[in-house]
């Protein structure tokens, strides 16, 4: 087992989950991959744990004793951006849906395989550091790559850093149409055909946030039955 | 255009009351009663009337022929008093007297006239009648009997008068001897006008009670069946909504007669429904639950078994060969039982019907190409080349993308471990109505009655036979679940060293439907494009694939990995 020291680790992981050996495991996973975990195993103590370790990432396990996974994902998503992982044992809609609505990222299907999971974790705390333009445009908005900031009329509008790469991806070529599956790539880092869900629920919340009107949205705009693409500046 | 209208028109109306007919038994009920209560109260009027004239004119009769008896014999008298006074009077005063005297029997208004007319009808002889009465009035026939039996008879005849009326009668002859100047007939002549207006009147009479009495039994009947009728159609729109799934509707109950009856039971019968459907409901939501938890009660120790056997997987150099191996076998029996738990569980939502359609529009071509691209490294394990044609090259269809990729992988793979050398067809075609996908394989295919059991869980062709890519058993059923989810159909044929062949077809329209395919579920002609050299020729099927549109076809191209 390869011990990395804390300094140069790829990045802290809060893993909320109250099965002690996957935690463990995952734990076990997680080092050899070079990230540094923090364990919680009760979902009424996870907020405090998140406080406490200022996670990069938080694998979050939707069923827990004490607080359901939702809620938890709910709280930390109302004070901090924070990439949020969850691992689910449901495939279903309604279960995926409702995870991806309270404010996750990305979602992980048990029973999954640990290179799987690493490269979920990757491609979240991956930031863009590669930043070609420096400032962007899209409708009435300002986005500042570098200092990963969006403004409207020089008000900063606060958006996860999912959000932010969404909404980049779209800026970086106005006009142009992104499939869902080309967003899952270029945001999520899926390699291969995902769950689409992903997106809309993902644009939905972008929505909600950079749209006078969410109902009628200017800069997210909708290419029916193909994808959507950035509104004209 | 215009005549096929009217033609139209022509033909829906007899149909559109034929339909009305034959739907509702209030019209056919109240329209039977009329037509049959026609029918009954029509001969009885008839028969009344004809007996009621028949009285009428006998009794006419009778009189009439009394009175012109009574006028004959009076009118002898007076032939006889003359022949016997003291002076013969001459023949015209004779005639006028017996006619003056036989008028004045008649009164006034004069109920007949007479007319005293000369057999010898040389034209001499006087002849008399009383108020203008024509001669024509009496039939020759009538005069020719009474001449020739010389007694009395009578007709009913149209007597005429010379000022141009006319009016129906009855007509009485005799003969009669006048003194000096030979044989007479005297004819009496009853019009018959006031029978006529009697018979008028009963005539009408009938007519109106008639049409009275059959629309007020029309009437009768009308109320009867609406009482009958109307709690049956609300029985009927009652169960019509308790159908289309809204089970708190009841019936009214009013009064304790048969229909408060039969609505009690009906409120009994959608009671005791209502309650099973419910205990149903619950159970399904209990073994959805369960489904859920087991689930999730299952996958947690996998996962964590599964992450130790990669990491142990990832370190097999460092172990010795028997235990390396061993690691080997559990991270591909890993792979099955991770498999095999998923298609179970999928298998238990749609048992529990749970599974719910994730409606999106989606480019079905891209979809399918999708699900080809990924199932190409299999081929090319197996050495085929999976080729795929679709008209048209784009085709967006409200459907769930997951389940759908999920049925067209399948049915790849499906086709790729059965198939042979000779490839993988996969083809789209569109219609109107529905889209399709068919995958036609050219291996052992399959025998007569298997294409029915190839949907069944963990059904096998040949248990002999090794499974290469190492499915689950319950590939297909999901796949016919999820198609029939979808509102369409997947069907399998095949024929043994011909190959088989899967057909998707999705409606375009949910709520249309659709009711034949776009594709041919098995093609007689095919020839398997490794035994026909020029595969971009005309097309020799039934299928019809565009390839003179180098965009609407193309192959995936089998990669070899190593």
């Amino acid at each position: 087992m390869t011990v990395t020291p804390a300094g140069s680790s790829r990045g802290r992981v809060l893993v909320v989950d109250d099965d002690a050996a996957l935690a463990e495991m995952l734990g076990i996973v997680l080092r050899g991959e070079g990230f540094d975990p923090v364990f919680c195993a009760d979902g009424s103590e996870a907020l405090g744990a998140f406080r406490d370790a200022k996670p990069d990432l938080v694998l979050l396990d939707l069923m827990l004793p004490g607080r359901d996974g939702i809620d938890v994902c709910r709280s930390i998503r109302a004070e901090s951006g924070t990439p949020i992982v969850m691992l689910t044992a449901k495939s279903d809609t309604v279960d995926v849906v409702v995870g991806l609505e309270s404010g996750a990222d990305d979602y992980i299907v048990k029973p999954f395989k640990p290179k799987e999971l690493v490269a979920r974790i990757r491609a979240r705390i991956r930031r863009n550091d590669d930043m070609p333009a420096s400032t962007l445009v899209a409708g009435d908005l300002e986005i500042d790559v570098t200092g990963h900031t969006v403004r409207r009329n020089g008000e900063v509008l606060s958006l996860t850093p999912l959000e932010f790469d969404l909404l980049t991806c779209l800026a970086r070529k106005p006009g142009q149409v992104f499939t869902r599956e080309v967003l899952l790539q270029e945001v999520w880092g899926y390699r291969h055909a995902a769950d689409t869900r992903l997106v809309n629920v993902h644009v939905q919340r972008l929505r909600a946030k950079v749209e006078q009107d969410p109902e009628r949205p200017e800069i997210v705009l909708t290419v029916r039955g193909v994808g959507y693409k950035a509104g004209p500046a | 255009m215009s005549r096929i209208t009217v033609s139209g028109i022509l033909l829906a109306v007899p149909r559109a009351l034929r339909r009305l007919w034959s739907r509702s038994l209030w019209l056919r009920v109240t329209v039977t009663t009329l037509v049959l209560s026609g029918i009954v109260v029509g001969i009885l009027g008839l028969s009344l009337l004809s007996r009621v004239t028949t009285g009428l004119l006998q009794a006419k009769e009778r009189i009439s022929v009394g009175e012109a008896s009574a006028g004959l014999g009076e009118a002898q008298r007076i032939l006889d008093a003359a022949d016997t006074g003291p002076s013969t009077p001459s023949a015209s005063r004779l005639v006028d007297s017996v006619v003056s005297a036989l008028a004045a029997r008649a009164g006034s208004p004069s109920t007949f006239d007479v007319l005293l007319l000369s057999s010898q009808r040389t034209g001499d002889a006087p002849e008399r009648g009383t108020n203008l009465v024509a001669e024509s009035s009496v039939p020759a026939a009538l005069r020719e009997a009474v001449v020739s039996s010389q007694r009395q008879s009578w007709t009913f005849t149209e007597i005429e008068f010379l000022d141009g009326r006319s009016t129906p009668g009855l007509v009485v002859g005799a003969p009669l001897l006048v003194p000096t100047v030979g044989p007479y007939e005297l004819y009496y002549l009853f019009p018959l006008a006031q029978e006529q207006s009697t018979l008028d009147l009963v005539r009408s009479s009938v007519v109106y009670a008639a049409l009275v009495l059959v629309l007020l039994l029309g009437f009768v009947a009308w109320l009867v069946t609406r009482q009958v009728v109307l709690p049956v159609r609300a029985a009927s729109r009652t169960a019509g909504r308790l159908a289309g799934g809204n089970l708190s509707e009841r019936m009214r109950v009013k009064g304790t007669d048969d229909l408060a009856s039969l609505a009690r039971s009906f409120n009994a019968m959608a009671e005791s429904l209502a309650h099973q459907i419910r205990e149903l409901e619950g159970l399904s939501l209990v073994q959805q639950r369960f489904v859920s938890d087991v689930s999730h009660e299952l996958r947690t120790p996998l996962t964590t078994i599964r992450m130790a056997a990669d990491v142990v997987f990832e370190d097999r150099d460092q172990l010795e060969a028997p235990t390396a191996r061993a690691v080997e076998l559990l991270q591909t029996q890993l792979d099955r039982f991770e498999a095999l738990l998923v298609d179970l569980l999928e298998i238990s939502r749609f048992d529990a019907g749970a599974a719910v359609l994730d409606l999106e529009r989606v480019d079905l071509v891209a979809l399918v190409r999708r699900a080809v691209d990924s199932a190409s490294p299999l081929a090319a394990r197996a050495g085929m080349e999976l080729r795929l044609s679709a008209d048209p090259p784009v085709c967006f269809v409200d459907c769930d993308s997951r389940r759908v990729y999920r049925v067209v992988r399948n049915l790849v793979e499906n086709a790729i471990e059965h198939g042979d050398a000779r490839g993988v067809d996969i083809q789209i075609g569109t219609d109107d109505r529905a889209v399709a996908i068919r995958v036609r394989d050219f291996g052992v295919g399959l025998r007569p009655g298997e294409s029915g059991l190839v949907f069944n869980r963990f059904w096998r062709a040949d248990p002999a036979r090794a499974r290469t890519t190492g499915g689950t058993g319950l590939g297909l059923a999901i796949a016919l679940e999820d198609s029939r989810l979808h509102g369409g159909w997947l069907e399998a044929w095949g024929e043994p060293g011909r190959g088989a062949c899967f057909r998707l077809t999705l409606p375009r329209d949910r709520a249309v439907g659709f009711e034949t395919s776009p594709l041919p579920l098995e093609d007689d002609d095919a020839v398997p494009p490794g035994e026909q050299p020029q595969v971009d020729g005309p097309p020799t099927g039934p299928v019809t694939v565009p390839t003179g549109s180098p965009a609407a076809r193309f192959v995936i191209s089998s990669k070899d990995p190593s």
